[in-house]
């Protein structure tokens, strides 16, 4: 008997010890609804655990990991070979969920469901399509009767996952795109206005008429908001949903490279949405508490069983199967 | 102030050789009984010493955390100084993905904007602070100056919703019509005018200002003895010469001094401008079109800047803002001493 309760007493302080892990992770907003709904269902779970994300954005979530200043980091933007090399722990990308980027505009008289080809949407952001009424839109749209007005195209003024994933995808599309603007989180507009947050470029759009521009697909979708159809690359009108998003996912994971950084933008196939993005956690290969690598190791197989289940109600797209199978043997490395 | 204490000290605590002298003095050297009071609470000298210490300390901390600003600042943006020197302030591109960074539409959008809320506010505070001091009915007074006080404790963020939602539909729909239609000619104001922009944003920090510039005016205002006041009215001037020639005229050093705290608050805003300027870097004459600003830039890329030399170029750009503070104020503190001696001149 005696020695039964110093066992209790044994397993007890045991599971204490290990159970009591502060973990920090900080990054991608985008990702951040569900990473805290994630976070705290885990942490309820798994008593003693706490993990705290900070959602601070992709690049200060990678300056931060790369500098040991947090215990794992998470970006909307995979890192750079030269940040791989820079930072001071060996990082995986592990992909989580998927995003989408759509297209808003307001345009008094005219409805949802307007189509717009990915050359249009380049070459309004680069102002050689400066009027609704252009013949390349009126063309997309037979039987809308579009106004003749000039267009506004209003972009996000913080750098942001959201601005990375369309300029990603319009420097795919558009080669004066690329050459005169590029991609990268924040970028030189030519013109139009920027406003911060997705709810920041919503609200001007709602509140401005013949306004063009982009935000999330879960803001878009949580917020009751019209969007567009974009073709995609096999030529057809996607209306952005998650299943469009995971068809990407899953077109684009036939050749995905080992370390899961790649673009999905403009994927092939016929039902893939072509503006989305996978988001990452960046998971040190070696964390250099071996109780906090061993947290981060079962969170990963907790988000693969239970987490992902989750991910289409708060209208993220879940990996395809194929994808979350690799990263099951990928985490396997991590300790 | 410090001698008499001492000499009295030992009177009460450890009874030593000045006691004798102390008890055989005239009563008027005898410590009062505040004096006794005040050193069983005090300890004397030695508390005088460290409070003068101590003051010392804080007002010399002021230089270094502006020293320790600037360290930091100059340190951190070392790679965008040596990779654009002078250039970087009178560069016109900001172009994250070639690396190409001037910061010269952000000195001008923060410079025009915070100008344009002087403008629009300075009257306006000015106004209130005179009716308030000498034309409102007693009843309303603390109710005005209560809500004035009220709005500089509304946060900016708070400010740039309102903006967002009620100035931007106003500027766009009411304003900026009239000003098209009868100011249009000047260059200001011309079409298209969306609600967001240079003129919103300077008319958003005019309101953040105004209790500022208003609040402190009046206290000063009302430092204006009474007399120099019923003297002006005695010798038969009129209630707006009474205020300009006594009150305002008395009160105009530290009325600049307002304005410059004014301005100073202008020159840092972030959030609420963020939410209204149009964060587009340009130099338009048209104040209808999209600005940016120094702190927009910084609040809005420094969380996602990738790469050094895009970090150290938006910390420049903190410089920069560092500069212009100073620069503005120096200014505004020139002109403040240029018309102060002109005056003393002419009175000499």
């Amino acid at each position: 008997m005696k020695l039964k309760i110093a066992t209790l007493a044994i397993t007890a302080s045991l599971t204490l010890a290990a159970g009591a892990q502060k973990l920090t992770g900080a990054g991608a907003t985008f990702p951040n609804p569900i990473y805290s709904r994630w976070f705290t269902e885990y942490s309820q779970q798994h008593p003693g655990v706490q993990i705290n994300y900070q959602s601070v954005g992709s690049g200060a979530g990678i300056r931060q990991v790369s500098t040991k200043i947090v215990d794992f980091g998470a970006a909307d933007v995979p890192m750079t070979d030269q940040q791989l090399g820079e930072s001071q722990v060996k990082l995986f990308h592990i992909p989580t969920v998927l995003g989408a980027v759509v297209p808003v505009y307001n345009i008094p008289g005219v409805g949802s469901d307007l189509k717009f080809s990915p050359d249009v949407i380049a070459d309004i952001y680069l102002g050689k399509i400066n009027n609704w009424h252009d013949p390349r839109i009126v063309k997309d749209n037979p039987g809308v009767n579009l106004p003749d007005h000039s267009i506004l195209p209003v972009y996000r003024s913080e750098g942001s996952g959201t601005t990375f994933i369309f300029t990603d995808y319009l420097s795919k599309v558009s080669p004066d795109f690329l050459a005169r603007i590029g991609r990268a989180a924040s970028v030189r507009w030519p013109l139009g206005i920027g406003q911060k947050g997705n709810e920041g470029v919503a609200g001007m759009i709602r509140n401005s008429p013949y306004t063009f521009g982009y935000v999330e697909l879960i803001y878009a979708v949580q917020n009751k908001m019209s969007y567009g159809m974009v073709k995609n690359h096999d030529g057809q009108w996607i209306k952005a949903s998650t299943d469009g998003v995971t068809a990407a996912a899953a077109s684009a994971s036939k050749n995905m490279p080992a370390d899961y950084r790649v673009s999905i933008t403009n994927a092939p196939g016929a039902t893939s949405y072509p503006i989305s993005s996978f988001t990452w956690l960046l998971i040190p290969i070696q964390s250099a508490d071996p109780a906090k690598g061993k947290v981060l190791v079962d969170f990963l197989h907790w988000m693969l069983e239970h987490g992902e289940a989750e991910a289409a109600p708060m209208t993220y797209a879940p990996l395809p199967k194929p994808v979350a199978d690799r990263v099951l043997q990928t985490i396997k490395q991590i300790h | 102030m410090m001698q008499p204490g001492l000499d009295k000290l030992p009177e009460i605590t450890v009874p030593v050789e000045p006691q004798p002298s102390a008890a055989d003095a005239a009563p008027s050297a005898a410590p009062s009984a505040i004096r006794l009071f005040l050193q069983q609470r005090s300890a004397g000298r030695w508390a005088d010493g460290a409070f003068r210490g101590l003051m010392m300390l804080c007002a010399f901390s002021i230089f270094a955390i502006v020293a320790l600003i600037v360290f930091v600042l100059v340190k951190n943006s070392q790679l965008s100084i040596h990779a654009f020197g002078f250039k970087f302030f009178k560069g016109t591109s900001w172009d994250p993905v070639s690396g190409d960074f001037g910061a010269l539409p952000f000195i001008y959008g923060t410079v025009v904007s915070s100008l344009l809320a002087v403008a629009i506010a300075v009257p306006l505070s000015l106004c209130v602070a005179i009716f308030l001091l000498d034309i409102c009915p007693r009843p309303l007074r603390s109710p005005i100056a209560f809500l004035t006080e009220l709005l500089a404790a509304i946060p900016s963020v708070v400010y740039g919703l309102w903006a967002v939602f009620i100035l931007v539909p106003i500027m766009r729909d009411n304003v900026g019509p009239i000003l098209e239609k009868y100011l249009g000619w000047t260059g200001f104001f011309v079409e298209p005018n969306f609600g967001v922009g240079m003129l919103t944003a300077g008319v958003i920090l005019a309101i953040m200002i105004f209790p500022i510039i208003s609040s402190i005016s009046r206290d000063v205002m009302k430092a204006v003895p009474i007399a120099q006041r019923e003297a002006a009215l005695a010798l038969g001037a009129t209630r707006w010469e009474m205020l300009r020639m006594s009150v305002l005229r008395n009160s105009r050093l530290g009325i600049v001094g307002a304005i410059i705290l004014g301005l100073g608050r202008a020159l840092g805003e972030t959030m609420a401008v963020t939410m209204v300027i149009g964060n587009h870097p340009d130099i338009l004459k048209n104040l209808f079109a999209p600005g940016y600003t120094l702190a927009s830039v910084i609040a809005n890329e420094f969380s996602e800047a990738s790469g050094d030399l895009y970090l150290s170029a938006l910390i420049e750009i903190g410089l920069a803002l560092f500069l212009v503070t100073i620069v503005v104020n120096a200014i505004a503190r020139l002109l403040v001493w240029a018309v102060t001696r002109g005056e003393s001149a002419g009175h000499a």
